[in-house]
């Protein structure tokens, strides 16, 4: 069968909305009532305001494979920073070009990074300090690391420059996508704190429930189409991968997805006595983001180990940094996102198969890993934790000092619907109690 | 110690640079890319432990 790779990738790529779309919802199931319609207008906007700075300036500091850069020269090596591609999207050729495609795909991608602190710290960050923060995100943090790992930088060349292994490699985004969003929600969380009433005075944390469970499940099965789309596209576009491996990335993203979720439901089923529906959506979310970047180069029972650990890793993550850690993440954004997507990057130095493009079933089954390729993937954590956590924190902390990340105490008491937006999402209904009073 | 935590963090990352730039074996490499990582851990505890907001921070 002779697959075109454009109309193949260009087909993945208009998947991804949906994914934007599952997202927004699965947020907006897991805050109160009093706040959903913030959560929806916050998730437009963040899509709206990410897509713009990426046109600005995000894609000509990302750029593409080959094009020009930036490079110092490191121990007689290049290390290639960022790329010099004009702004405003001006150096695309629209004409069906590849660049054009990925242009669209990474306008996709940031928004969908960008949508990923909006859930944890939702319920109490300002929308316009949203819309800020999610600029200099889209703007400048995504772009300058997704030039590193997809369009030619340092960590890509890594495997050239060094021999380790093919570099770094992350075929739908786990590190890219996932990690930057799940950092970026783990430092909006240290900047903007817990919501009122969610610990007691002695630090206990208190049940704060989602609204509507059956958003939350809804919004995984979006996630799954528009999943379906990012790892197919991303590994077309990004790794090089022969196309008629698309079958074999849409069983793994399934089966990863599933996994995760049964583990899940298994383990709060031991647990709790009963599966629980949010956690086991984080699961499912969490198997999405764990098997992105190794989507293309595992076989389908690696896939599916990938998932079950990605789907028990989840409710420990999230009750260790609730319980242990303060930190009141009503999305479980850095557990699924952070943590599943940096088992990812680690999972593709473990199971990753790499062979030629062209090369057979059976080639592809028996090649052993690649030497050095797990020290890539160290590397690329290393980077994320070492890097882009700080200059993160740094660059979301100064944008605080001039659009004040939280909301005043009266919003949220009010609920941010009426505060900010005037309206509540369900307006015959009363949506306000007093479980945000401190204990 | 917010500001000791960041600073971790980006030594961790500098050593993990100077690992892959100055070492040549696989095994050296990835000895040197792995306590650079703890370094890291020990800056991401300290940030931990810098944001105590949780314990009653916010009444």
């Amino acid at each position: 069968m002779i697959v075109d790779p454009g109309a193949l990738a260009l087909a993945a790529v208009f998947l991804i909305p949906f994914a934007l779309a599952g997202l927004a919802l699965l947020n907006v199931g897991l805050v109160r009532s009093r706040n959903a319609t913030h959560i929806m207008m916050s998730s437009l906007c963040v899509i709206g305001v990410a897509a713009l700075a990426y046109f600005v300036c995000g894609f000509s500091w990302q750029g593409v494979t080959g094009a020009p850069g930036y490079a110092l020269r490191l121990g007689g090596k290049p290390w290639e920073w960022i790329a010099a591609q004009p702004l405003f999207l001006r150096g695309v050729d629209w004409n069906g070009s590849p660049t054009s495609l990925v242009a669209w795909m990474q306008m996709l991608s940031v928004a969908l990074a960008a949508m990923i602190p909006v859930g944890a710290a939702g319920e109490r960050w300002r929308l316009g300090a949203m819309c800020a923060s999610s600029a200099l995100f889209a703007g400048f943090l995504y772009p300058v690391f997704a030039h590193w790992v997809w369009s030619g930088g340092w960590l890509a060349a890594l495997g050239v420059n060094y021999g380790l292994g093919h570099g770094f490699v992350d075929a739908g985004g786990s590190s890219t996508i996932q990690t930057m969003g799940g950092l970026t929600a783990l430092v909006m969380l240290w900047l903007v704190g817990p919501r009122r009433g969610k610990y007691t005075s002695d630090g206990m944390p208190m049940a704060i429930p989602g609204h509507n469970a059956v958003f939350v499940l809804f919004g995984c099965l979006l996630l799954w189409v528009g999943w379906l789309g990012l790892n197919v596209a991303g590994a077309i576009l990004f790794s090089g991968v022969d196309p008629r491996r698309a079958a074999l990335i849409a069983v793994n993203t399934t089966l990863g997805a599933g996994a995760a979720a049964l583990a899940t439901v298994v383990v709060t089923r031991v647990r709790f006595g009963r599966p629980d529906a949010s956690l086991s959506a984080n699961g499912w979310v969490a198997g999405l983001a764990a098997g992105s970047g190794a989507c293309a180069f595992v076989p389908p029972a690696s896939a599916v180990l990938i998932g079950l650990v990605a789907g028990l890793l989840v409710p420990v993550a999230i009750e260790n940094l609730e319980l242990r850690l303060g930190m009141d993440d009503p999305a479980g954004a850095i557990s699924v996102h952070a943590v599943g997507g940096l088992w990812g990057i680690i999972a593709v130095g473990i199971f990753g198969r790499f062979t030629a493009p062209l090369a057979n079933t059976a080639e592809f089954f028996a090649a052993p890993s690649s030497s050095g390729q797990w020290i890539a993937q160290l590397i690329g954590i290393a980077t994320l934790l070492g890097l882009v956590l700080p200059v993160s924190y740094g660059v979301q902390w100064l944008a605080g000092r001039f659009v004040p990340h939280r909301v005043a105490p009266e919003g949220e008491r009010q609920g941010l619907d009426l505060y900010e937006l005037g309206a509540g999402a369900y307006p015959e209904f009363m949506t306000h109690t007093d479980e945000f009073l401190q204990r | 110690m917010k500001i000791v935590g960041l600073f971790l963090l980006l030594a961790g990352w500098l050593l993990v640079v100077m690992a892959v730039m100055l070492l040549h074996t696989e095994t050296s490499r990835a000895l040197f890319v792995l306590v650079a990582m703890g370094v890291e851990v020990l800056g991401l505890v300290l940030l931990f432990r810098a944001h105590p907001l949780a314990r009653g921070g916010r009444p």
